[in-house]
């Protein structure tokens, strides 16, 4: 797939899992890398205790800084202002698109470079931008194998994770002027920043993400391991960036645990190579830098999410990705089986929110609520009870109270609604309970040996010949008759 | 942070569940006689049936609910509640609080969920069960369920029993920690990413070698067994009271 396309989540989703179970180069990918990341994040947090501890701090902090997000986005917006910033706000993809536009257009820019920014990938900023005539190149590596590829990032910190070398090799013999196959990593690796390195220089526009937006000094922080991100907010004239409302955070004290938790839960590193705070345009007296600085405050759904106090949750996240890695789902799929910008666990709860359960929310079945991804995340997103309250929204036909996710109820279906239906008066009359415990018990034989899905790949339960509620019986039984037998000797 | 345990009580309720109380009654019944041999009296309401966990899992509230007050008003005295599974215990201690919320059964729900016990859990730190093992050499695989790994945290517990039966020992599979795929309806919802986890974790216990596989809940166990039969695997299955229950008298 080629660009991001929301209306085929739902619609394709099965036939996308059925792809990615059945290519088996793509889950030995997953697999290996998947396992070298837990490893490697494991090794980071030698002591339980002292991760419990960092991991409730860093729930708390942010914690903090959402119950006061109005006031911190206004704070953020004033200091970026002072600073010489230019603050836009964007309700909606299509408006962070037209915002972003038009600073190129006041430039008569063409031509952009991009860091890492999963918000853009979004808002499907490259193609709108190619739609109106702008080369737009993405300068991480990962991102820049996915752009070379015509694909979509498979994880949001490794975008090109289920590629393995020899397919990297073949793709840059492929696609890049003069480039013979080679295996070699470095040799890959320089192939490609000799390419981007000469881009970054003719870019009119740099645009990158935000990791975290710092309200008390109007500082945007970003988080890299490449230089290119560096390089993207130095190099261009002006600088645009993008940025969730979410990621305010209150005061630079806030980010030295953020940043633990994120690059140790991410890579298993415990800084990375770059942090860039940037905190406005070249000044008089400065050498490098910008004349212009942007940043676009994405909305795109989140108050909505913000409004409801449990899914509210879901704007904690950091964006480490630590979910993905252990998710016994996503390891199996791979990141394009969600069809989604974010895939795994998070994009799980992000993607029906943003692109609403009509349209996303079919992706929440694809969890067994294992609590993996939990356990992992660094600021303790519960992240399994928001796939299950998800689940029941897309079932849910009665109206609620706080603004419920877009597409409340679209998933229900009438069979499904009956079963359960019949499956709780069952359940919650003893006699009838117990009727059919009999039933099954007595017509055991008769047991169907194929029942739907679950005889695909397993054999049938066999129903016992005697229930625990009539061995119970009869063993109280039995012993109330020993007892008096014993009381009249 | 460590769960406080009372006394060893009189009586306990026992709530069987509804997969065992269908397919593993001998499970349900291993563990009333464990717990009777320790002295304790076990009461079994025959108004029981599921703990709603199902319906919740699939999103459906308010079915859940319905279920899960009959289990309440089922369950109402000041007695503990044994569960010989992690998966419906952890339903009665975490999530039942939640889906009553904002309801009249909130305070008997927070009731339930503070005085419920999964079976090896109680055993161990209520009872503090001491085995004498009567049976032969075996090679055991022990698959704790996701629930108990990180809903009631009660993995320890069951390993901690395993280990004291001295004819026991006790082998790791290779991602012993990872889910096997069953949860519930995902296994029919979702049945071929289900089936690529199970197949991985019957690939990882065949490879230890073991005779047996034991497992404190009957879900995971069905679901693996059931793959294992389906690939005409031999690897005998067993709820944990059973192999216990068995190898002591």
């Amino acid at each position: 797939m080629s660009r991001f396309e929301p209306a085929t989540v739902n619609l394709e989703f099965d036939k996308r899992v059925d792809d990615a179970l059945q290519d088996q180069e793509l889950r030995a990918n997953f697999r290996g890398a998947m396992d070298f990341l837990m490893g490697k994040r494991a090794a980071m947090f030698p002591d339980k205790e002292d991760l419990e501890a960092l991991r409730s701090q860093g729930e708390a902090i942010r914690n903090r800084c959402l119950n006061q997000l109005p006031e911190l986005l206004e704070q953020f917006e004033q200091r970026c202002t002072e600073n010489g910033i230019q603050v836009h706000w964007a309700e909606t993809s299509q408006e962070a698109n037209a915002i972003i536009l038009e600073i190129m257009h006041k430039h008569d820019a063409t031509r952009m470079v991009k860091g890492k920014s999963m918000a853009s990938e979004e808002i499907g900023l490259n193609h709108f931008l190619a739609d109106h005539g702008v080369e737009c190149l993405e300068t991480d590596m990962g991102e820049y194998i996915v752009q070379l590829a015509d694909e979509t990032p498979s994880h949001i910190i490794m975008p090109a994770i289920h590629k393995n070398k020899q397919q990297i090799a073949r793709l840059f013999n492929q696609k890049i002027d003069g480039v013979e196959y080679s295996e070699d990593v470095d040799r890959l690796i320089g192939i490609g920043r000799d390419v981007l390195r000469q881009k970054f220089f003719e870019a009119e526009v740099g645009l990158s993400g935000v990791n975290f937006a710092v309200a008390e000094t109007g500082t945007l922080c970003l988080v890299e391991n490449e230089g290119n991100g560096r390089m993207t907010t130095t190099i261009p004239p002006v600088h645009i960036a993008l940025c969730g409302i979410e990621k305010v955070v209150e005061s630079l004290r806030d980010i030295p645990p953020l940043l633990r938790l994120l690059t140790r839960s991410a890579t298993g590193q415990a800084i990375t190579t770059y942090f860039n705070m940037i905190s406005g345009p070249r000044k008089p007296d400065e050498k490098d830098g910008p004349q212009e600085v942007h940043v676009v405050l994405l909305d795109n759904g989140r108050s909505r999410i913000y409004a409801d106090k449990q899914l509210q949750e879901t704007l904690r996240c950091i964006r480490c990705g630590a979910c993905m890695n252990h998710c016994p789902v996503y390891t199996r799929i791979g990141g394009h089986a969600y069809g989604t910008t974010y895939p795994g666990p998070i994009g799980q709860v992000v993607s029906p929110q943003i692109w609403g359960l009509h349209t996303a929310g079919a992706i929440t079945k694809a969890c067994s609520l294992n609590g993996a991804c939990g356990e992992a995340c660094p600021v303790k997103i519960p992240l399994a009870d928001l796939i299950r309250r998800l689940r029941y929204e897309s079932n849910n036909n009665e109206p609620t109270p706080v603004p419920a996710p877009r597409g409340q109820g679209s998933l229900r279906k009438r069979s499904e609604a009956v079963t359960w239906k019949l499956w709780a008066l069952l359940s919650r009359k003893p006699g009838l309970y117990k009727l059919a415990l009999l039933l099954a018990t007595r017509l055991r034989a008769l047991t169907p040996k194929h029942i739907g899905p679950w005889t695909r790949y397993r054999s049938a339960p066999k129903p016992a010949a005697r229930s625990l509620h009539e061995l119970a019986a009869q063993r109280s039984q039995s012993n109330a008759s020993s007892q008096e037998h014993g009381r009249h000797e | 942070m460590q769960r406080a345990y009372p006394e060893k009580p009189e009586q306990v309720y026992f709530f069987g569940t509804c997969l065992i109380d269908l397919f593993y009654p001998e499970a349900g019944m291993a563990g009333i006689q464990l717990l009777e041999r320790e002295g304790v009296k076990v009461v079994y309401p025959q108004q029981q049936s599921c703990c709603g966990q199902p319906a919740y899992n699939s999103g459906y509230d308010n079915e859940a609910r319905k279920v899960a007050a009959a289990q309440i008003a089922c369950l109402g005295e000041e007695r503990p509640v044994v569960v010989p599974s992690a998966s419906c215990a952890d339903m009665f201690r975490h999530h039942y609080p939640d889906l009553f919320a904002d309801t009249p059964l909130h305070k008997q729900a927070l009731d339930l969920a503070a005085r419920t016990y999964e079976l090896t859990e109680f055993l161990v730190h209520v009872c503090k069960i001491r085995l004498v093992d009567h049976g032969p050499a075996a090679t055991v695989a022990i698959h704790n369920s996701c629930s108990a790994q990180r809903g009631t945290k009660t993995a320890q517990d069951a390993i901690s029993l395993l280990r004291q039966m001295s004819n026991v020992a006790i082998v790791l599979q290779e991602r012993a920690s990872e889910c096997c795929g069953f949860g519930g309806t995902f296994a029919v919802k979702a049945p071929d990413i289900s089936n690529a986890m199970v197949q991985d974790k019957c690939d990882n216990l065949l490879a230890t070698g073991a005779n047996d596989l034991v497992s404190g809940d009957c879900g995971c166990l069905m679901n693996i067994s059931g793959a294992l039969e389906k690939r005409k695997d031999k690897l005998p299955a067993q709820h944990i009271a059973s192999f216990i229950w068995e190898r002591t008298q």
